[in-house]
């Protein structure tokens, strides 16, 4: 490993370390995540006015947005953690990538499942094979796909490097979900929210769409660190630490 | 309150779409769960077996 990598960021790479700090740090991120998502739900669906054009329908846009954007976020930490874990083969980056899969297939299928119930009362059609709902659509088989694989391989390590592998190719559709609506016509609109220069949206309705982009992160983090300490203890379950901790559980 | 419920009309739509969100994402959290403990019940009763395997060799 680099020497310009600091020591605690390298310890943190241990399992039994990483197991520790993920269990110190969750219960953190789950409560802020449901606080978070709490203020959210609360200026979403009570404070906003309605849309002048939807009327209450939009509000669909609270949760169909935030978890549009962790799809897209949680594939990109997929990919870096895959590229990571192929280059330096450091077990806790292949496991970071392998369980953000699940995380992210979960938000695609909201995105989905949501986006068709806000698409039936607006666009008159639950599905449209456009570039914006295909293109997503072909996220959630790229993450069903690096699950699949993952898990038809009998030791996980070369199931992880084979998952990884797709996860890296498949990173190409990631700015084409992004840019599609910009790139081919398209039923779905356009960004709302912009990075460089104004939103197209009231304040009043932005807000919570942003506290609950928050919570999603925050949601993240928390399931994330349980699934990786779950996989961890598998993964690590001959070593001494796991039997200890094992044992201890079991007095409990 | 029943305003709120009705959602101007919209109610058959927002409320699966809020619903579906919360259950795609609870039963997300609850999988490794319900996975760890089963890993670690496993794990206890290879222990108990590879203990009980040294204890007969050791009485003979």
């Amino acid at each position: 490993m680099a020497n310009w990598i600091p020591l605690w960021l390298h310890k943190l790479g241990s399992p039994p370390i990483f197991y520790r700090f993920a269990g110190a740090v969750r219960p953190w991120a789950l409560a802020l995540a449901l606080i978070a998502g709490a203020i959210a739900l609360y200026g979403g669906l009570v404070l906003a006015p309605a849309d002048y054009q939807q009327g209450d329908a939009y509000r669909i846009i609270f949760i169909h947005v935030p978890s549009a954007w962790m799809s897209l976020f949680i594939y990109g930490i997929m990919g870096v953690a895959a590229f990571i874990g192929l280059v330096w083969r450091i077990k806790l980056a292949e496991v970071v990538a392998m369980e953000s899969a699940p995380i992210g297939a979960a938000f695609t299928f909201i995105t989905l499942v949501t986006g068709s119930l806000w698409g039936k009362p607006m666009w008159g059609t639950w599905w449209t094979w456009d570039a914006r709902l295909t293109s997503e659509l072909v996220l959630l088989f790229l993450y069903l796909g690096v699950i699949g694989l993952y898990h038809s391989f009998e030791d996980r390590r070369q199931g992880a490097r084979a998952a990884a592998f797709l996860a890296l190719i498949g990173i190409v559709n990631v700015p084409i979900v992004h840019f599609s609506v910009n790139w081919w016509n398209t039923l779905h609109q356009g960004s709302t929210i912009r990075i460089l220069g104004p939103s197209h949206i009231d304040a009043r309705m932005l807000w919570p769409l942003l506290t609950m982009m928050a919570a999603t992160k925050f949601y993240y983090i928390a399931s994330l660190f349980g699934r990786v300490r779950t996989d961890l203890l598998d993964m690590e379950s001959g070593k001494d630490w796991v039997r200890e901790l094992a044992t201890k559980e079991a007095s409990r | 309150m029943n305003a709120f419920l009705a959602m101007g009309g919209y109610a058959s739509y927002v409320w699966p779409a809020f619903a579906v969100f919360f259950i795609v994402l609870i039963a997300d959290y609850l999988s490794p769960v319900f996975r760890r403990r089963r890993n670690l019940r496993e794990l206890r009763a290879r222990l108990a077996r590879q203990d009980a395997r040294r204890k007969d060799k050791s009485n003979g």
